[in-house]
């Protein structure tokens, strides 16, 4: 629907090889599935409702959750979808969510190498740069040189495992709970569980200073 | 064909005209199961419209080359390695 170029300028749309921008070809086959009554216009205002409805809010939950929760992470790890049923989010219809862990040991990044799988139902539409090109590329061939640009330097025994979600499996990333946040409670603990660290290319926020 | 997680496996370097999800950068490389996902349905012919049965075992398998990447690749693009 969008054809995911943003910024600041106006210009005509860019085609490629003579065909139609995205937008155009969306529309195009919204009518073609109406027309021919597959899909109503309702359901697809529903779908676009539903999909914006959702956001990172929703993953930092479960991420907090199972920060002050070992028995509620091990469930999260075994079965994401049956756990944030747990504390009654949708893991939407993708088939199957994995949650990984990150680790004093190995440190998680998610890309979609072939487009844009994401897991939208827990955290939202993806940000632009996680369809990039640039991103879904480099994210398998210098993932370290990626992290950096995102200001993750990790020590040199972690290991950095890339997982490319090519298929029908959405993944979420459980990041590392930060030091000093022995004293918060979940709600706070929420707060700190950013999108990006939910990728995998961002530590979760510091807590504030208290005093 | 079934794999066990920690087989050695390698991907099928085979051309493939149309929608699939083996991405190139892995194809003819071999890996490791890490995690079995359970059976999908195919998605060569259920971008075409068609059921996507039988339904597929996926995997994700685990590449190493200096830093370690895992991607979901489903059985009948793998064989024992």
């Amino acid at each position: 629907m969008s054809n995911d170029h943003d910024h600041d300028h106006p210009h005509e749309p860019i085609g490629h090889d003579g065909e139609p921008p995205a937008a155009a070809r969306a529309q195009a086959l919204e009518e073609l599935l109406v027309e021919k009554g597959v899909i109503t216009r309702e359901a697809v205002r529903q779908g676009i409702d539903w999909l914006v409805s959702r956001s990172p809010a929703d993953g930092a939950r479960l991420v907090a959750r199972a920060w002050v929760d070992p028995e509620f992470k091990q469930r999260l790890l075994e079965d994401a979808r049956a756990a944030a049923g747990e504390l009654g989010l949708d893991a939407g219809p993708s088939p199957k969510v994995v949650a990984v862990e990150n680790t004093a040991d190995v440190h998680h990044m998610v890309v979609c190498t072939l487009c844009s799988c994401y897991p939208r139902a827990l955290l939202g539409p993806p940000p632009a740069w996680y369809k990039s090109l640039p991103y879904r590329a480099r994210a398998v061939s210098e993932p370290q040189a990626v992290l950096a640009e995102f200001g993750v330097e990790l020590q040199p025994d972690v290991e950095l495992h890339v997982l490319d979600s090519t298929a029908d499996v959405r993944y979420l990333v459980i990041p590392r709970r930060p030091e000093g946040t022995e004293d918060l409670d979940e709600e706070e603990l929420a707060a700190l569980v950013t999108r990006d660290s939910m990728v995998g290319v961002a530590e979760p926020a510091a807590p504030a200073l208290s005093g | 064909m079934s794999f066990a997680v920690g087989e050695r496996v390698r991907v099928s370097a085979r051309e493939h005209r149309g929608h699939h999800r083996t991405p190139g950068y892995v194809k003819g490389r071999v890996g490791t199961v890490e995690r079995r996902h359970g059976a999908f349905t195919n998605p060569e012919t259920r971008a075409y419209g068609e059921s996507g049965l039988p339904e597929r075992e996926l995997y994700l398998v685990r590449f190493e080359n200096g830093h370690v990447v895992s991607a979901d690749i489903f059985e009948h693009w793998l064989e024992p390695a």
